[in-house]
């Protein structure tokens, strides 16, 4: 082991120490007292000195025991398990989908876990549209919340003006959002990496701001609420029939409860998950899924192999923005009310997030990220403030850990295997 | 000598800022032959392919490709379309393969305005229908032949960007290929190989020339390769045409040897 190099660890501590000061006044010194009369200003100066003192120890021992420590972060036990297991990602795949199938029937599945697994089936959902866009296409989009967006307002509006319903308008919103993927699309054609990315950000606090201001149309911040609830082929989900109509209860003989609404949003959800999942396995197989990756890859080879760029980059953002559609529709029924409020920015980094932490392009990834990124935040809402903070240590340490994501693995979309020797 | 040309430049002039970096050139390049574009650096070789295969613009002039249903005017197309409708194929100095993709998935990406035809526009494709499982075979085919060809059969399965250098050219080229061309540009195919890889490479490109019946354009500095392969040979400098002629012709020209080894008189006083 290396001499201990004391004066070294004595001045990176004093550093520590004084940074985190000088951090640590206008974040925590200082508070917002509300009393009964105004606001006044009030003083915490002993967390300043505590913060000061944490870090500044902790950067000494960090400093002192460095030469003992490895180099660098050591690497998660099973480093790579796609492609260890070729075959335990389809097994994994297999045990999701079940599991989710059976998931509302469980002994201990109540209505708050469907409902918080719905949540994350919505996430799940966005990722893997956005996964077209991002981890197959290589465009980088901040702004995918438009798109859930216009897919919300899509169905509220329809629903609510024209009295169509949800399984007319899901289509309908799917349709739209893929032409604001297209409007979005051309005007950003040249563009790509970081430039997009801002152009993107844009375009998304664009969209979320004309809701915010359009009164007339979308109702501006009040958002639209009575907005109605998905039926089965006709039989509706309440307590008492509307008129003309029977409810599920009735139909079926059953007593009414709440939890038969639960359970249908969920299954509606997981539903068009699974659509999207297949319908992306099926894709990338396909020439235009091919082309997607190829573009990602290198631009400029594509164009040489008369690869229209135009083509191949507007339909990723059609196709992902079409799925973002279809869950902004069903986050409409879920919620029956909705707002600007509801598609901020912060929307767009988790589920870029999502897809990033997942592994760019990974299906099972993006779920097992949804998991993690959703799901846990949900479940540990007792930390309250601290919530988010936990959210973005967790993140650092992952992409410490597994920069390339969750599952990295890509596999071939078409393969010789045996025939090679043909 | 065929009569009609398979490409004929002409006057061609592009111009960066005041930099002339090919001016007024022009020459032609005949069906089934191998016409070789050497010059000092920075004499415009790659600016001239660049505006052949459509990433350049050129300010003037002309560039017809020879089709068996007529001319085609290459300035005129985009790229893409150069390389879809006028069907002339590319390779880059700087090898641009699709790195995280397997070598066969690159030539089927090759094959991509075919393959999306059959798939009636991902529709067959997305509903699983024969038509397109059939071409894809059809796809297979092809790129299992071209594989063959380079010998890289056995690595099909393995991503691009994983194959050493030379293997990495000759892939660049079998993809190039795929896309059935007429006239394949290639840029320093030789840059980086050792002289076995080099001597495989001359066998791979006469037999494109010989089997397919396809002209190849080549930028190269390795001369073994352009003595011993090429019909033709251009030699530029500072944008300009020089000289022209077959290879023992060019080895004997006055002016490229001044291009090449500086003024004679110069070295002299």
């Amino acid at each position: 082991m290396a001499a201990v190099n004391l004066p070294r660890a004595l001045r990176d501590g004093v550093l520590g120490a004084v940074v985190a000061a000088a951090l640590a006044l206008p974040m925590l010194g200082f508070r917002l007292v509300d009393s009964s009369q105004a606001l006044t200003l009030g003083f915490r100066f002993d967390w300043v000195l505590w913060a000061a003192l944490v870090v500044g120890i902790g950067r000494f021992l960090l400093s002192l025991s460095r030469d003992a420590l490895p180099g660098r972060l050591p690497a998660l036990a099973l480093p790579n398990w796609g492609e260890r297991f070729p075959k335990a990602r389809l097994y994994l795949g297999w045990g999701l989908a079940g599991f989710a199938i059976v998931l509302p029937f469980l002994p201990f599945a109540d209505r708050s876990l469907v409902d918080k697994a719905t949540l994350v089936l919505i996430y799940v959902m966005l990722g893997w549209g956005l996964n077209i866009v991002v981890g197959l296409a290589g465009l980088l989009d901040l702004g995918f919340v438009a798109f859930y967006a216009v897919g919300a307002y899509s169905y509220a509006l329809l629903a609510t003006k024209l009295d169509l319903s949800f399984w007319l308008c899901l289509p309908l919103a799917g349709l739209f959002a893929a032409g604001f993927g297209v409007a979005l699309g051309f005007p950003v054609l040249r563009l790509r990496g970081d430039y997009l990315a801002i152009v993107t950000l844009g375009f998304g606090e664009i969209v979320r701001v004309i809701l915010q201001n359009w009164q007339d149309f979308t109702n501006g911040p009040a958002g639209i609420s009575a907005i109605p609830r998905p039926t089965l082929f006709g039989l509706t989900f309440t307590a008492n029939a509307p008129a003309g109509k029977t409810t599920f209860a009735d139909y079926f003989g059953l007593e009414f409860s709440g939890d038969h609404r639960v359970i249908f949003l969920y299954f509606i959800i997981l539903a068009l998950a699974l659509f999207t999942n297949l319908f992306t396995l099926r894709i990338r197989r396909l020439p235009i899924g091919r082309a997607w990756e190829a573009l990602r890859e290198d631009e400029i080879a594509c164009r040489s192999l008369g690869l229209n760029p135009t083509t191949i980059k507007l339909s990723a953002f059609a196709t992902g923005a079409m799925f973002a559609g279809f869950a902004g529709s069903f986050f409409a029924t879920r919620q029956g009310f909705i707002s600007p409020e509801s598609f901020t920015f912060i929307e767009s980094a988790v589920i870029l997030a999502i897809v990033v932490l997942g592994g760019m392009g990974s299906q099972i990834g993006v779920v097992l990220a949804a998991l993690l990124l959703v799901g846990l935040p949900e479940w540990f809402r007792e930390l309250q403030q601290y919530r988010m903070l936990a959210f973005g240590g967790a993140m650092v340490l992952i992409m410490l850990w597994k920069p390339s994501g969750l599952l990295s693995h890509r596999a071939p979309t078409i393969r010789l295997g045996k025939e090679k020797a043909a | 000598m065929s009569p009609t040309p398979l490409l004929q430049v002409e006057h061609v002039t592009m111009r960066f800022g005041g930099l002339f970096a090919v001016n007024d050139l022009s020459f032609t390049a005949r069906p089934r032959q191998i016409t070789a574009i050497i010059g000092p650096n920075g004499a415009g070789k790659t600016t001239l392919f660049n505006c052949i295969t459509g990433f350049y613009k050129p300010q003037v002039g002309r560039i017809t490709l020879h089709q068996d249903q007529g001319p085609v005017y290459l300035e005129r197309l985009d790229d893409f379309d150069i390389a879809k409708k006028a069907r002339v194929g590319r390779t880059f100095q700087n090898i641009r393969l699709f790195a995280r993709m397997s070598v066969l998935e690159n030539l089927i990406v090759a094959q991509h305005n075919a393959l999306m035809r059959a798939s009636v526009f991902s529709l067959a494709g997305l509903l699983g229908l024969a038509r397109y499982s059939k071409a894809e075979k059809l796809g297979t085919d092809k790129a299992r032949y071209w594989l063959n060809k380079v010998g890289l059969l056995h690595l099909a399965d393995e991503d691009a960007g994983s194959l050493p250098y030379g293997s990495q050219r000759r892939l660049e080229i079998a993809r190039a290929m795929c896309i059935d061309p007429l006239l394949l540009c290639l840029d320093e195919p030789a840059a980086g190989l050792n002289p076995r890889e080099s001597q495989e490479l001359n066998t791979l490109l006469t037999g494109i020339r010989d089997e397919h019946g396809i002209g190849l354009l080549l930028i190269e500095h390795d001369m073994s390769v352009v003595m011993g392969i090429s019909d033709w040979v251009v030699v530029l400098d500072y944008g300009r045409k020089i000289a022209a002629g077959n290879p023992a012709e060019i080895r004997a020209d006055e002016a490229v040897i001044r291009a090449y080894l500086g003024e004679p008189d110069e070295a002299e006083a």
